[in-house]
């Protein structure tokens, strides 16, 4: 009991704060990390597009290697450049998801 | 860059031999001796700011603690009670970097930090490391975190590889964004300059214009000042995030 009306005071306490912008630090520090490297646009756009092309290098380099390596030409240069794209894709919404749902 | 009518934005990157005959012995290009200029002064900055070990710091000793603290908290607050053991590595691998990024943008220096074979090997030892933590701490459930909770079984042999590939796309991914924000600042500081040569050869109204990409020039300078300390923190960040995701069992 004591301790459920703690709970509600501090968690008052913390809101009245919240309101009058007196708390800064309610996220934890990569969140705040990650926003504050991405505040600009551009290097959010930068990044996107990094992790982007960075799956889809590791997907063809793979790819390039099993077909040199098993003589299969194109097969799995085609099937890992998709597989690439995707996870591509899978590495730009982890980016820019909401934080909070994670 | 002078040499000719042309002007190559990408021979400031070249590797050549230094340090005369014995640079060409040792095949000892700028990057490994500018490799070790970052580290020596990282250790100077460090012993040198802790020598006085004053309860009340001096500046350079502030300045020493200031930096030590604010690594040991990132370490700490992102990886969780086990980030303690992984400060020295967070720590080295931000001030090496930080310490090439800066030392590049001192005129006639080399930065270390555009070569993505640099880079990719540091982002390979985070890798490494993270993976080797991953089967300590976790053991073979390891590899249960390739299959996404709540996917349907029939979507695994999709969702695995590109899972897989995602993962491994992570070195990839770190090694580029510190190489390009290299290279590109870099770059863009050779374009402007050689703007201003160009222009000088229009005789006085070129002189006049001149003026303008060199006051470009300053203002890349602190912006490169920024993406300098800004690519280190990212890189640091990163690798904590993926070493607590390393410990979370």
């Amino acid at each position: 009991m004591n301790g459920k009306k703690d709970d509600s005071f501090s968690s008052r306490l913390n809101a009245a704060e919240r309101r009058n912008g007196m708390v800064v630090e309610e996220k934890t520090a990569d969140q705040v990390a990650l926003e504050g490297a991405d505040k600009a646009l551009s290097s959010l756009a930068l990044r996107a597009g990094t992790e982007m092309l960075s799956a889809l290098v590791v997907g063809v380099a793979i790819g390039w290697g099993l077909d040199r390596w098993l003589g299969t030409r194109a097969l799995f240069l085609v099937l890992f450049a998709l597989l690439g794209g995707g996870a591509g894709v899978l590495n730009v919404w982890r980016l820019v998801k909401p934080m909070d749902r994670t | 860059m002078a040499g000719g009518s042309s002007i190559n934005v990408l021979e400031q990157f070249e590797l050549h031999p230094i340090l005369g005959g014995l640079g060409d012995a040792l095949r000892l290009s700028q990057s490994p001796v500018y490799m070790v200029v970052a580290v020596c002064l990282v250790l100077a900055f460090l012993y040198l700011g802790m020598r006085p070990a004053a309860v009340v710091p001096g500046r350079l000793q502030a300045a020493a603690e200031v930096c030590y603290e604010f690594i040991h908290t990132m370490a700490v607050d992102t990886i969780g009670a086990e980030g303690a053991a992984f400060f020295p590595f967070v720590f080295t691998l931000f001030f090496f970097i930080l310490a090439g990024n800066y030392i590049g943008l001192l005129p006639f220096s080399f930065t270390f930090t555009s070569h993505i074979a640099v880079t990719f090997a540091l982002a390979l030892m985070v890798f490494v490391l993270s993976v080797v933590v991953s089967l300590k701490s976790q053991g073979l459930r390891f590899f249960a975190h390739f299959m996404p909770d709540g996917a349907s079984p029939f979507l695994a042999p999709l969702l695995i590889p590109i899972e897989i590939l995602s993962f491994l796309s992570r070195p990839v991914s770190l090694s580029i964004r510190l190489f390009a924000n290299m290279v590109a600042g870099h770059v863009m500081f050779d374009i402007f300059a050689s703007f201003v040569i160009m222009l000088a050869s229009f005789g006085v109204v070129g002189d006049v214009f001149a003026i303008g990409p060199i006051a470009i020039n300053v203002a890349l300078m602190a912006l490169e000042l920024l993406v300098g300390v800004l690519q280190a923190y990212v890189f640091a960040i990163l690798t904590c995030i993926y070493l607590r995701e390393a410990v979370a069992h």
